[in-house]
């Protein structure tokens, strides 16, 4: 089946839309992307592996988790990503504030972006329409650059301080 | 020579010698003491950057200094292009679980 995936960006607005069909229906789908045990096996770009460590999925309760690869084991791991969810219409949306966080959940920093994550159920199939607004663009830089060494441990402190230097140096 | 951007910042060492150049512009050697590895590797790697069009040189007395050259806009570019390719790659991943779970439902 070829399933539409659809990305694009909005530099003005600071959003990422993306769409994306997937060959299953909505009440499978939909606890893929709420349930830990399903996250855990396809939000991290291999090698790494998403590890949660804590999942509350209702209005105020919160996703923590990590990314793992063979070369980082859990214990070396020092940066988690928080997911607090703000709202949730059960089997249509949730809407989460996503952010670094230490191992407790404490914010390592400001940059954050919300989500919006919609499904649609159609024929044999489910449409899943993600908005991401991020607060600045330097944000959205280092999430998608978070998103691209994700794992490297020692990578995301020279990043942080790479990026400080870029947003200084301005 | 041009080389793809994508395959230069795929490799660990180039990264982090990016993420070092950009904090000031260093000498091969000084950037070679960051790295357990050999001081003609890191000369490969300067050099692929080098083409790619990510470093510049810079003549300073004798010594030879390296540093960023990468407009922001550009690297929000590779930025937001990588990660697309990760979402594209997560989301096969999820067709992979999906697929699973509904054969063994079957």
């Amino acid at each position: 089946m070829n399933l539409l995936f659809d990305f694009t960006v909005d530099k003005a607005t600071k959003t990422i839309f993306i769409t994306r069909e997937f060959a299953a229906d909505l009440d499978l789908v939909w606890d893929a992307f709420t349930k830990a045990e399903l996250l855990d096996q396809w939000f991290a770009p291999k090698p790494y592996q998403a590890k949660t460590k804590e999942m509350d999925f209702r209005e105020g309760g919160r996703w923590l988790y990590t990314m793992v690869s063979p070369e980082v084991s859990p214990e070396d791991v020092k940066r988690y990503s928080l997911v607090e969810f703000i709202k949730i219409q059960p089997k249509t949306s949730f809407s989460t504030r996503n952010s670094f966080a230490d191992e407790n959940g404490n914010s390592l920093n400001n940059a954050f972006s919300l989500v919006k994550n919609s499904f649609k159920a159609e024929a044999e199939k489910t449409t899943v329409h993600i908005e991401k607004v991020f607060d600045n663009l330097a944000t959205l830089e280092m999430l998608a650059t978070g998103g691209f060494i994700e794992g490297t441990a020692a990578g995301f402190n020279n990043l942080d301080e790479y990026l400080r230097t870029l947003v200084t140096s301005k | 020579m041009r080389r793809d951007i994508f395959q230069a910042i795929a490799d660990p060492t180039r990264r982090a010698i990016l993420v070092l150049i950009a904090v000031q512009s260093m000498t091969p050697n000084a950037i070679a003491e960051h790295f357990d590895v050999t001081r003609q590797s890191i000369s490969k790697h300067l050099r692929i950057l080098s083409e790619c069009d990510l470093l510049a040189q810079k003549q300073e007395g004798r010594e030879i200094y390296y540093e960023l050259k990468i407009d922001k806009m550009k690297e929000i570019d590779i930025w937001l292009d990588q990660f697309r390719k990760i979402m594209e790659e997560k989301f096969q991943q999820l067709d992979q679980v999906l697929f699973n779970i509904k054969n063994k439902k079957k």
